[in-house]
């Protein structure tokens, strides 16, 4: 069936079985494969998007769930002059990746968590970031970029 | 993984759900966040052919606080019931328990109705909606009906619900008195290893992933009622249970799990 949504801002329409998760469809009709898939089975975190605001897993969501949605990727987090989001540039300079694999999600779920809270304590920060999963274990300067992201905003 | 091909129908309001459900019979699934379901059709342990997607009938999104019962539409998502003041102010066990479900992530699209209707007994709402006294309104083809949360779950994954039916609303008590959601597990997202919720300072205690329904503990309750102290009455808390044995515990650890969690459920609450 015919599946249309806005991706950063763009209108884009596509065809997708109903059995196409969200994730898939994302990466290989629109294009945009920022999103990765980790574990496929909704733990990992690393497919986090934002749907109408929303921090989301996208490969437990089907493609035509989100037809109409207003969606918001990794890819358009960056100003379009390719100015770093706040969190983006946070994680750059803590050190908050390593391999990289789980920081798209990363920064899509701890975005949405200073939209929610905007002052977390580091407690906060780590129970609000339960749904990301970082197998280098770096989270000690992940949750130091969120809080010097929330400090700077 | 990817699941088995299926048809894929919105349901604009109720009545057109369960009027899809009548055409469809047993080979059709609702799905509200889906965040049980998927992850069950991508295994292919389910393999509907029709789902019938309920996620955008906002009109059974919504939270109305009587004086004496909180009214909450079936497809409102934890992260509504965690966010609302007015749930923390008039059942605030169930505003706690909905924020321990999963993650963000998670909770931002998993409604109450769907982790009703999916009867997981490894679930933590409910259990929350069973120590409270809740009940489940479900509407079909007939009209609709009121189950009692504790009639409503039926074994392992099922419920009285018949194939044509859909949760449209579930009713809880206002609940201000001591309250108390203990919950064992060993990764933050994970599901309780066994999990406990005391509403109304033990009047209502029930289990969780100790039977292949969520358990009402019902010793438990009869033992607070009778004056016992924490300690007495948690004694009580596996007696009825028949605990699985698992990768995470044996049945006799999730019921000494049962226990120790219990007495401090009831500790906190009293």
């Amino acid at each position: 069936m015919q599946v249309g949504m806005t991706v950063n801002g763009e209108a884009h329409e596509a065809d997708a079985e109903p059995r196409t998760l969200l994730v898939h469809h994302i990466r290989e009709a629109v294009g945009l494969t920022g999103t990765n898939i980790g574990c496929d089975t909704s733990s990992c975190g690393a497919c986090t998007i934002h749907i109408d605001g929303e921090p989301v897993k996208s490969c437990t969501m089907l493609a035509v769930q989100a037809n109409g949605a207003d969606i918001t990727t990794i890819e358009g987090m960056a100003a379009d002059d390719g100015t770093l989001h706040p969190m983006q540039q946070a994680f750059m300079e803590n050190h908050g990746l390593q391999c990289g694999y789980c920081t798209p999600g990363m920064v899509m779920a701890a975005t949405s968590l200073l939209q929610e809270n905007p002052s977390p304590t580091e407690a906060e920060v780590r129970q609000g970031l339960e749904g990301n999963l970082c197998r280098c274990t770096g989270y000690h300067n992940i949750v130091k970029a969120v809080l010097a992201a929330a400090e700077g905003e | 993984m990817i699941p088995a091909a299926f048809d894929y129908a919105v349901a604009e309001s109720a009545e057109q759900a369960v009027s899809l459900l009548g055409e469809h019979g047993d080979e059709a699934k609702l799905m509200a966040g889906g965040h049980s379901l998927i992850p069950m059709m991508k295994f292919r342990l389910a393999t509907p052919t029709m789902v019938v997607d309920v996620g955008r009938i906002d009109d059974l999104r919504y939270i109305n606080v009587g004086s004496e019962v909180v009214s909450i539409g079936a497809l409102t998502r934890h992260a509504e019931l965690e966010h609302s003041t007015a749930l923390a102010e008039s059942c605030p066990l169930l505003a706690h328990v909905a924020s321990k479900v999963g993650d963000p992530q998670v909770r931002h699209k998993g409604t109450l109705g769907g982790t009703l209707a999916h009867a997981d007994p490894a679930s933590d709402l409910p259990a929350a909606v069973l120590a409270l006294g809740g009940t489940i309104v479900a509407t079909g083809p007939g009209g609709v009906r009121e189950i009692a949360a504790v009639d409503f779950f039926t074994g392992y994954f099922e419920s009285v619900l018949a194939d044509d039916e859909m949760i449209t609303e579930v009713r809880v008590p206002v609940s201000t008195g001591g309250w108390s959601f203990q919950k064992f597990n060993r990764r933050a997202q994970d599901w309780a290893i066994v999990g406990v919720a005391v509403a109304e300072s033990g009047k209502g205690v029930s289990l969780i992933n100790m039977g292949s329904i969520p358990l009402r503990a019902g010793a438990v309750e009869a033992a607070v009622a009778g004056g016992a102290s924490p300690a007495e009455a948690a004694a009580l808390a596996a007696e009825g249970t028949s605990a699985p044995s698992d990768l995470n515990a044996a049945a006799d650890y999730r019921e000494h799990l049962a226990r120790v969690l219990t007495e401090r459920a009831l500790s906190a609450a009293s």
